[in-house]
């Protein structure tokens, strides 16, 4: 019974890692670059949402919406500002600018909004408690990854049944031969930058209620493991970044659960599986290509 | 010699030995006057400017290693927290005294050789660099088995797991705690003396055969190998080698700011270094040099914008914290608009400098 209770809390959390490690996955299938800022691009919707909910009183299912939209905005500007400029220039420029990036997003964040946490409002409909029998779950760690694979299942709708998703996937194997094709490569890029950035508010949101303290810095952990899952899953792989954050999460969750003394170590976990991974199947789980 | 070496003996061409006799007298002179004007700063400046030309040295130590393996080697790291996380610790460890060890670790007690041992800060610091490079040595092995952005994420990761590490294993790092009392014995002539030795084994190794394979992974580590480079090792000396400094610099600043803790070392200090050779140019040692001085100063001068001010009779209050707001979109600037920083890949040289005045012929 105990068991099954932490497998709902690994799921829940997992399906937080999976959402924001779908933002990476997609860039990186497309750019080949590991948008360092992705972390803190989610801190930015975590804060939008808290705005929308805690100044403005908007309802949760209009602000996490506005969050997830003001958010696409924002990939959109970084890719255009930041990372467009240099498409040609070696991929390693591209890193450093986005670590660049995501360290100004910190530091404006700890300028404007300051260093102490602020507590976000849990919406009524998550702050229940289900009880089946002995298991007691929180409504939120319920309906996470309910509505986590709902929206993983319109993303994979848009990618696999629609001509843009088409787009993506082909820009995705050979951006120039796209681009003599017709197809205008720097819309499909910003699309995905806007997709993975309202994926990551979305997961942002959910994330900002199972741990409610908003602080500047709180995106670059959970953003590092993503990516972790991400690699974990097969790094350009969609379904892979869904399976891999599972893993993730799970993983976690097992590891505080069965083994206590090693709780400490629970943040050094991924990077350990990194390593792990990238030793002995580069390509993770459901990835085809070679990392270089 | 490595084969490596016999491919690449051309090298530069051969300077005249009398040339070579000038630049080392050059040389030389250079360090005297250096060493007088340490001997000025530490005589006649304030305390404040005293701990900032050390640190300064420190952060010269830093940035020219970890150019070394970013700027020559093009293996784009992000893990020198750790390497100095790693140097600061075993170097405190060594040098507490046992009565000073046993007030701190209130939770769980030091575990028994290091609950004894106290050396002077000397052996203590070339320990420590050992055990660096040890740690860089065996890092080496899954982190040069995969290149480009995977090299830079597993590296970062390495950090973290560091800094995890130092936040968990009680008995020897003392937790979140972290130590304390360590003794104030980093003055300006450990850390330029330790930036003196740092520059001189970084600039020959970089002018040697092995400088010159380094270079040639970089450029292209496919063509590298097939010239007969082991791109690997090679790699790894660089690594370990950068490790071995890093290592030390960290002693010397945990006996500057005598206290240590696991939130010193975060990806923070890896940004710093990083804002450091990016702005001085990757691959440049002139450039890490110039870097690192510009940073501490430049770092100190910056604290303007976050002061309150009148501007245009408007009165702006302090904003605490716009300094690394201000350092990101330097990076981000640099990045963008001039790629090379301030040398490129170009090098101070005597030859350059006596052209300049007008006494020698022509440039290098």
């Amino acid at each position: 019974m105990d068991l099954l209770q932490q497998f709902i809390n690994g799921l829940t959390l997992g399906s937080l890692y999976a959402m924001i490690a779908i933002g990476y996955t997609m860039v990186y299938g497309i750019l080949r670059l590991i948008n360092f800022a992705h972390g803190d691009v989610m801190m930015v919707g975590c804060y939008a949402a808290w705005f929308g909910a805690a100044q403005f009183g908007l309802p949760w299912w209009v602000s996490l919406p506005v969050a997830m939209a003001l958010t696409a905005l924002l990939g959109v500007a970084i890719d255009q500002g930041a990372y467009r400029p240099l498409r040609r220039a070696p991929r390693i420029s591209a890193l450093i600018t986005a670590i660049g990036v995501s360290f100004f997003l910190e530091n404006l964040g700890l300028v404007i909004f300051g260093g102490r946490p602020k507590a976000f409002a849990r919406p009524e409909i998550f702050n229940q408690i289900y009880q089946w029998g002995e298991l007691r779950v929180l409504s939120l760690s319920v309906w996470t990854p309910v509505i986590t694979a709902l929206i993983l299942a319109g993303l994979l709708l848009v990618i696999y049944r629609t001509r843009v998703g088409m787009a993506m996937r082909a820009v995705s194997r050979d951006i120039s031969t796209v681009e003599l094709m017709g197809v205008d490569s720097n819309r499909i890029v910003a699309l995905t930058f806007a997709l993975g950035s309202a994926l990551a508010a979305a997961g942002g949101v959910f994330w900002a209620m199972k741990y409610p303290q908003l602080n500047p810095l709180l995106g670059v952990l959970p953003g590092l493991k993503a990516f972790v899952a991400a690699v974990l899953g097969g790094i350009g792989n969609v379904a892979g970044a869904m399976l891999g954050g599972l893993i993730l999460g799970l993983a976690e969750i097992m590891l505080v659960a069965l083994m206590p003394d090693l709780a400490g170590y629970r943040d050094a976990l991924a990077f350990v599986l990194l390593i792990g991974i990238l030793l002995f199947r580069p390509t993770g789980i459901m990835g085809e290509k070679l990392p270089e | 010699m490595s084969l490596a070496g016999r491919i690449f003996k051309a090298g530069p061409l051969p300077d005249a030995a009398g040339t070579r006799r000038r630049d080392t007298w050059l040389t030389l002179a250079a360090c005297a006057l250096g060493g007088g004007l340490l001997w000025l700063a530490e005589n006649q400046a304030g305390g404040y400017v005293v701990h900032m030309l050390t640190l300064s040295g420190l952060f010269v130590v830093l940035a020219v290693s970890y150019n070394l393996i970013n700027g020559f080697t093009g293996q784009f790291s992000l893990e020198p927290n750790a390497f100095v996380a790693c140097g600061a610790y075993v170097t405190a460890l060594l040098t507490i005294s046992p009565l000073e060890k046993e007030a701190s670790f209130i939770l769980e007690p030091l575990i028994w050789p290091l609950s004894v041992i106290h050396l002077p800060l000397l052996p203590a610091l070339l320990i420590a660099g050992l055990c660096t490079a040890l740690m860089a040595f065996v890092m080496g092995f899954p982190v040069f088995r995969v290149r480009g952005d995977y090299l830079a994420i597993v590296t970062l990761g390495f950090g973290e797991v560091v800094r995890v590490v130092a936040n968990n294993a009680q008995s020897v790092t003392n937790g979140p705690l972290g130590l304390k009392g360590i003794a104030h014995l980093t003055n300006l002539w450990w850390a330029w003396g330790l930036a003196g030795a740092t520059l001189f084994v970084v600039v020959r190794l970089v002018h040697s055969s092995y400088g010159r394979a380094l270079k040639a992974i970089r450029e292209d580590e496919t063509a590298a190998e097939a010239m007969g480079i082991n791109a690997f090792w090679h790699k790894m000396l660089a690594f370990t080698l950068s490790a071995f400094f890093e290592g030390m610099a960290g002693g010397l600043l945990a006996h500057l700011i005598t206290t240590i803790s696991p939130s010193l070392f975060t990806f923070f200090m890896t940004f710093n270094l990083l804002i450091i050779i990016v702005v001085g140019g990757l691959g440049s040692t002139t450039g890490a040099v110039l870097g690192a001085i510009l940073f501490t100063f430049g770092g100190e001068w910056l604290r303007v914008v976050e002061e309150p001010a009148t501007l245009f009779g408007l009165d702006i209050p302090g904003i605490p914290g716009m300094r690394m707001v201000v350092f990101s979109l330097i990076l981000v600037g640099v990045m963008l608009f001039a790629r090379q920083g301030i040398l490129g890949r170009n090098e101070f040289s005597w030859r350059w400098l006596l052209a300049r005045l007008g006494m020698g012929r022509g440039r290098a």
